[in-house]
């Protein structure tokens, strides 16, 4: 059954361009180099990476915050590029949502609760008080909170709670597209558990499609289908969850993989140890922009930038992965 | 984390807010002292008619100049004293309370409007609508505040209510500086970002979602505001330039009997520490009130 | 002598409700070259034991303890005079967020050499030769180059490496690293934590890790205090905690992680951290354990083999959670 992909990125690139002096021309940052993958409804991408390596950028095109500078998009069918953007915005709208990192700052401290999440609903559809109420209220209980709660403001309730209704606030126009920016990084254990079943729950419940930005590994293992790794801007390597885990390829995802610590004591894993900082992404560095911290290196990385090739399951961006 | 009780409804969270807000404010006692002495004021402005034991206009003749009961030669009839034409300076006194009032809640509300709405735009635009806002502003606030309302009502012609306009007129770039930097911090914040991803226009996300949370500032300037209007009204007031005679606003009191300062200090003495008593009370309220509303002084 | 020796801690803020006890009676005993680390969820208190015994509380603070000494000297009864020759040169503290807690107004040479000074006197070009070997100790490359850089020029890492240099400029006896690598990326908190452990075992310093990351401390720590709502549930080496929790919370919190994760479905624990006005009458887990009796819910949890529990769990059978852990 072919069931048309309701994300299709192809070749995304954003790119901003920044003041580096009184006067110097603008330069530019490449804050997303090419990032493509079909996602399909009940399945969650994840998109890992460290700071700089545009996953951010890449969760601001998807829901329509900013344009991409290059490269096709189409959320459930409708091509970014070629419709009109009035029209085309409000029913996107409803088909793409967010939920961010931060349980403090996503939620208005001067709103109430039933306000917030009627906010949406008032913005995009006709529905008069009563039936914004009842929605609201069933968007409550779905997601484990009580009636009362519509009454308080976000500083009443806890970190695990007031992303509770981030979820809620995201779900209530009924999208098919869920980005989620590292929705649990901010929580604790206990929580972090309670909001991910939450999460894995309504997806099953409303087959949701969830682009899963996070730099927790065991968290990523443990949710997505497919994950997209990216450095710097450009994706290094992509496939399914567990073939890149079990067997990751590029020498950045190994070192990813080996840093991240694990909560047992019985083995002691061989790290590879990654040196130096992160380059600044307005100067990248020639070729492959891993070379200068990747241990097998060779010259012909300095001078060759590596696209994305297809080794079975995987994707990997590397010149000596043959 | 402010607790949870287990049945909720939209008024015992109000009263809860309220109460918290209270425990605060209520630790600064010159606070709540000026807070008392306020609200003293603004009852006998309101009741002026009541307690008030002369018509403010009320010409005695012959009591002209008599000094305040408890010096020689005074009488429990004019406590205070009365003036060069015989008026009773508590009479006075009383109802030039309203005006003070009303000169100064009319002032900063009209600074307030406008200048939170000069602000709420400049920060929400940029570009070129907040570079000419904020330069008519610095231009503004170039020139010392009372010579700038001294040449509005040069222009406008004296009066109260022009007086007011001018004042008005000088504290608005303060309110849109305020306004304009805390919409600033707050259009990186993430709520306002999903108001965006929701579909939020500019008119819902700079008077919803940004307006209510730039509050705590400006309320503390609107306060201090309130009283530097006062004495600014009573600064044009005794220029001429103000309220004009006979209206028994505090500073045109002073100005009308500027000659008798030595002769009978009282009908010059007794305005000028209503004023000073009624500033200090309202800046000691504000402080408090900058307090209590400072995120970062709270206990818990 | 133990270097560091907590008796029966407790810390409680005068709030806007009541008092809240962030702290119940903790206790920590620590030997140089020690390797320890404080486990707990927030609300456990776990931050503010290590301030109280700083000293860097505010105002609001009641601490109280039957022993606070550390190499030998009452913490306690100390004036600010003697606590500030103490600490910053024997007992030092690195926080979390290492791009506020250095001074955007002064440079890295500048805020080092501060420390220097402070305790051994001097001025900024006297000790120049040290800040840049501190700055080679904690693996800044070319620190000739870098002693003029302001913070805001740095990255998260190497903010954290300057942070790191100033607190072991004067060779600290005691280090506590209040989750020194939550706001870092993943490769950088590996270099960092293993520079920690490097420091640690050059200079034969005890080292305090506080974390609500199980992983790191599996990895680093050779004890493991666990805190839950400001009470010290437990108190084990890694190995035996990791192999067998004998706290139900302990338990739960492993079990919690998605490498312990049956399905799709994470074993989450219900509930949560008491606030400063629910605090169950009982032992304060107990709403929350699985285990839990109506003796658990009406008397406060006794102290039974170390572990502050009705009914610690046995010895054996705990060790079920590790055999079923996807590795």
């Amino acid at each position: 059954m072919s069931q048309q992909a309701l994300i299709q990125a192809r070749d995304l690139h954003k790119y901003y361009s920044v003041k580096t002096g009184f006067f110097q021309a603008n330069q530019s940052l490449q804050a997303l180099s090419g990032a493509s993958f079909d996602l399909y409804a009940g399945q969650t991408l994840a998109v890992v990476g460290e700071s700089g390596c545009g996953k951010s950028t890449l969760a601001r095109l998807l829901t329509l915050i900013e344009q991409p500078t290059a490269g096709k998009l189409s959320l459930d069918g409708i091509d970014l590029a070629n419709a009109n953007k009035k029209d085309v915005a409000k029913q996107l709208r409803q088909t793409v949502q967010m939920v961010f990192q931060d349980p403090f700052g996503s939620l208005n401290p001067r709103q109430k609760v039933g306000d917030i999440l009627q906010e949406p609903l008032i913005i995009n559809t006709n529905l008069n008080a009563d039936q914004r109420r009842q929605q609201v209220l069933a968007m409550m209980q779905r997601v484990g909170l009580r009636d009362e709660h519509i009454h308080r403001y976000p500083h009443m309730f806890s970190g695990g709670q007031r992303q509770r209704i981030a979820i809620a606030r995201a779900l209530i126009l009924k999208p098919k597209i869920v980005v989620l920016d590292e929705p649990v990084s901010a929580l604790d254990v206990s929580i972090q558990a309670q909001v991910l079943n939450l999460l894995i729950e309504l997806q099953q419940e409303l087959g949701l499609a969830y682009v899963f930005i996070s730099h927790d590994l065991s968290v990523v293992r443990h949710i997505a289908d497919q994950v997209l790794v990216m450095y710097l801007g450009k994706p290094v390597e992509q496939g399914a969850s567990e073939a890149v885990f079990n067997n990751p390829q590029h020498p950045y995802t190994q070192a990813l993989l080996s840093a991240t610590p694990q909560a047992n004591t019985g083995h002691k894993r061989k790290r590879i140890k990654l040196t130096g900082e992160l380059p600044s992404p307005l100067n990248p560095p020639s070729g492959c922009s891993f070379h200068p911290r990747c241990q097998h290196a060779v010259a012909q990385c300095k001078t060759t930038t590596p696209v994305m090739e297809q080794h079975g399951d995987v994707s990997v961006a590397c010149l000596l992965v043959k | 984390m402010t607790p949870l009780t287990t049945t909720t409804t939209s008024y015992s969270v109000r009263s809860q807010q309220w109460r918290e807000f209270w425990f605060y404010f209520s630790v600064n006692k010159t606070a709540v002292a000026g807070l008392v002495f306020l609200v003293g004021v603004v009852l006998m402005a309101i009741l002026a008619d009541v307690i008030s034991p002369h018509l403010p206009t009320e010409q005695y003749r012959e009591f002209a100049e008599v000094p305040p009961a408890w010096m020689e030669g005074g009488q429990i009839r004019f406590f205070l004293g009365t003036d060069y034409a015989g008026r009773d300076m508590l009479s006075r006194i009383i109802h030039g309370a309203r005006l003070s009032l009303i000169a100064g809640c009319i002032v900063v509300l009209m600074s307030a409007s406008i200048g939170v709405l000069l602000g709420l735009v400049a920060g929400f635009r940029g570009g070129w609508v907040e570079t000419i806002i904020m330069r008519i502003m610095d231009t503004i606030m170039a020139v010392p505040g009372l010579l700038m309302a001294l040449v509005l009502v040069a222009v406008l012609g004296p009066g109260l209510l022009n007086a007011m306009v001018a004042i008005a007129i000088t504290y608005t770039p303060s309110f849109v500086r305020l306004t304009r930097a805390s919409t600033m911090t707050e259009l990186n914040k993430d709520y306002v970002t999903a108001s965006k991803v929701a579909g939020a226009g500019p008119i819902r996300l700079m008077f919803i979602s940004i307006l209510p949370n730039c509050m705590a500032p400006l309320i503390v300037q609107g306060t201090l505001s309130f009283s530097t209007a006062i004495l600014d009204t009573a600064a044009l007031g005794f220029l001429g330039m103000g309220a004009q005679a006979p209206l028994p606003e505090w500073g045109t009191l002073i100005a009308e009997n500027r000659d008798l300062m030595l002769s009978a200090p009282w009908t010059v003495t007794f305005p000028g520490i209503a004023i000073l008593l009624a500033v200090l009370a309202i800046n000691l309220m504000g402080d408090g009130l900058r307090d209590a509303l400072d995120p970062k002084l709270k206990r818990s | 002598m133990a270097l560091l020796e907590i008796t029966n801690l407790t810390v409680e803020f005068a709030t806007a409700h009541g008092s809240l006890k962030a702290v119940d009676q903790v206790s920590l005993s620590l030997e140089a070259g020690d390797i320890v680390a404080i486990v707990g969820e927030s609300g456990s208190g776990k931050s503010v034991a290590m301030l109280a015994l700083m000293g860097l509380l505010p105002w609001t603070a009641t601490i109280t303890a039957d022993q606070m000494s550390f190499d030998g000297k009452d913490l306690l009864t100390m004036n600010a005079k003697q606590r500030r020759a103490i600490i910053g040169k024997d007992i030092s503290m690195i926080f979390q967020e290492p791009m506020t807690s250095l001074n955007p107004c002064f440079s890295v040479e500048y805020q080092i050499s501060e420390v220097l000074a402070q305790h051994f006197g001097g001025n900024r070009r006297s000790h120049k030769a040290k800040v840049i070997e501190l700055l080679e100790k904690v693996g800044i490359p070319a620190p000739e180059t870098r002693l003029k850089a302001y913070p805001h020029q740095l990255s998260g890492g190497m903010s954290q490496r300057v942070m790191i240099a100033m607190m072991i400029a004067c060779e600290p006896k005691l280090l506590i690293a209040d989750e020194p690598t939550t706001a870092l990326d993943v490769t950088i908190q590996a270099q960092i934590l293993e520079l920690l452990v490097e420091l640690q075992e050059a200079n034969g310093m005890a080292l305090v890790l506080i974390t609500h990351d199980m992983a790191v401390v599996a990895e680093t720590a050779d004890r493991v205090v666990v805190q839950y709502a400001g009470q010290q549930v437990e108190q084990r080496p890694v190995a035996e905690l990791f192999n067998n929790p004998r706290h139900p919370y302990t338990q739960a919190l492993l079990s919690a992680l998605p490498e312990y994760a049956k399905g799709k479905t994470l074993n989450a624990i219900p509930g949560v951290v008491p606030g400063q006005l629910d605090r169950p009458v009982g032992c304060l887990f107990s709403p929350r354990c699985e285990h839990a009796t109506d003796l658990c819910l009406s008397q406060p949890a006794p102290r039974i083999e170390g572990v502050l529990c009705h009914y610690p769990l046995p010895i054996n059978t705990a060790a079920v959670i590790h055999t079923e852990a996807v590795s």
